[in-house]
């Protein structure tokens, strides 16, 4: 079990409510929701929601943290944000749900190999180093993130995508050396590096 | 007249030799033609999009637009921040609001901000281009550029997710918004108004992990654009005009579809029935080619 956690369950002493409204990102939202549904019905993956919005914030608010931290549903978010819209309460779904899914992942609770995670770690990574996306180092990044093998399968099978765009001079081989960043990428690393020092002091993941 | 100046954020995918640099292309176009002026953001940076949560948190996702937004502030003062990027516009937008409900959030940021010499006094407007359009500039007189009415192509307006929620366009309904169909009516082309996959997702970043889930959601977008009669599909989304397109080629190969369907920018249009060239409307830059919007373009 990761230090994180461990640390998280002597502090909370079996109160997980309280460490999702103080720990989660807009989860002192959570005990508002009236288990409406509406939520439930609004995401465009829904069959592929072990647990909905709406059955996740119940499980939270009946101290199911196991369950809520392992389960790969948030994972299943596509950020569509139409149950923000349509929540009666008004509760900011869509982030609460990246909330938990961040949360599960810095306790090391979030189930591995999931692919959303993967892809959105590269993502951040990628952006974190130049200030810019790298859109040929990421798709490379990506299609290789499964191992060597795969990774040729993956590139192979969009080869004559990749050409295409590179012919409509919507991807650039430039890429690969240097290309799209910002004048001075320290800076973004320096402001990344000191925002996530702030917040993990702040929510006792340092 | 003198032109109207927004701080203009292109975002990553806008840029030269990136994946939806002609958009970048057919808005420089249009701008042009009606007097709107974009003076780039100095050094901006990556919004971090939706998917940056899982690595990126609260905070420091924050403070990723943050400084972009200081930067604007800083170097163009009383301008409107203006993105044709819905992520941008997203990320940006929702960082205003979440500084301006939390005092304490707003000092934790500048206390980042502050190591690179910055400071968010957090009174910036961030703005999408189509609402720049609808209201700074007006249906009336996007009309009035045009020289080339768009007639007889059929459009299917597909809006997508993020440049209709959370936020919205004023006076438009979240489930029913009429302001791309509007669009494409102002330019002389035909809106598909039944065309009922217009707020559907398109999987978003979720098209890289979740292909096959993603693929489901494509499929119905471009299936139903066929069921209209439609010769176009059009969109104010990268993220959705990368999707639709790239994709339709994996669904043939799988459900042994016909796709092929051109996705284009509501932009490129502008652009072509303004009188732009196929270049300059950055035709060349789509996959799947339009021969109609082509001829038109001459
Ligand atoms: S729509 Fe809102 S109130 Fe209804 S179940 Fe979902 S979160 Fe709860
Ligand atoms: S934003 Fe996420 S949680 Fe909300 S409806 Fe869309 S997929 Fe579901």
């Amino acid at each position: 079990m990761s230090d994180a956690n461990s640390q998280a369950l002597a502090h909370y002493q079996g109160n997980f409510l309280k460490e999702v409204e103080e720990r989660v990102e807009e989860g002192h939202w959570v005990k508002m929701c009236m288990q409406c549904g509406v939520c439930a019905g609004s995401c465009p993956f829904g069959p592929h929601w072990e647990h909905s919005p709406q059955k996740l914030f119940m499980m939270v608010m009946s101290n199911k943290r196991d369950e809520v931290l392992t389960t790969d549903s948030m994972w299943m978010c596509t950020s569509c944000y139409t149950c923000i819209v349509r929540c009666p309460r008004k509760l900011p779904i869509t982030h609460i749900m990246h909330g938990l899914a961040n949360y599960s992942h810095r306790l090391g609770l979030a189930p591995k190999k999931q692919p959303t995670r993967d892809v959105a770690r590269l993502f951040w990574n990628n952006l974190a180093k130049t200030g810019r996306i790298n859109e040929l180092k990421f798709s490379l990044a990506l299609y290789f993130k499964d191992g060597l093998v795969q990774g040729i399968k993956n590139a192979l099978s969009m080869q004559a995508v990749g050409m295409k765009l590179m012919k409509a001079k919507r991807l650039s081989p430039n890429e690969l050396f240097g290309g799209h960043k910002c004048k001075n990428p320290k800076d973004i690393q320096t402001v990344i590096a000191k925002a996530r020092e702030i917040e993990d002091r702040r929510k006792g993941l340092a | 007249m003198s032109k109207k100046q927004y701080a203009f954020y292109p975002g990553c995918s806008s840029q030269k030799g990136a994946s939806a640099s002609n958009y970048l292309n057919s808005i420089g176009v249009m701008c042009e033609k009606l007097d709107i002026q974009l003076n780039e953001i100095p050094d901006w940076n990556c919004c971090g999009a939706s998917i940056g949560y899982a690595e990126g948190g609260e905070l420091p996702r924050l403070a990723v637009s943050a400084r972009n937004l200081a930067l604007a502030e800083q170097n163009l003062p009383q301008q409107d921040m203006v993105s044709g990027c819905p992520a941008c516009w997203l990320a940006s937008r929702e960082t205003i609001e979440r500084l301006e409900e939390s005092e304490s959030l707003l000092a934790e940021t500048n206390e980042a901000l502050k190591e690179v010499g910055l400071n968010l006094k957090n009174d910036v407007k961030a703005r999408h281009m189509v609402e720049v359009l609808i209201e700074d500039v007006g249906f009336d007189a996007i009309k009035e550029p045009v020289v080339k009415p768009l007639e007889g192509l059929k459009v299917a307006g597909y809006i997508g997710c993020q440049a209709n929620r959370p936020f919205g366009i004023a006076g438009e309904s979240f489930e029913d918004p009429k302001y791309l169909d509007n669009m494409v009516a102002a330019v002389g082309a035909e809106p598909l108004v039944d065309y009922d996959q217009k707020i559907s997702c398109c999987g978003g970043a979720l098209a890289f992990s979740e292909p096959e889930k993603s693929q489901k959601q494509i499929q119905d977008i471009v299936q139903s654009a066929y069921d209209h009669g439609a010769d176009v599909i059009v969109t104010p989304c990268q993220l959705c005009q990368a999707n639709v397109e790239i994709y339709q080629r994996d669904i043939n190969k799988r459900e042994g579809t016909k796709f092929e369907m051109p996705v284009m920018y509501y932009s490129q249009l502008m652009t072509v029935a303004y009188g732009g060239d196929a270049k300059q409307a950055g035709l060349d830059g789509n996959i799947i080619p339009s021969d109609k919007l082509k001829k038109f373009a001459g």
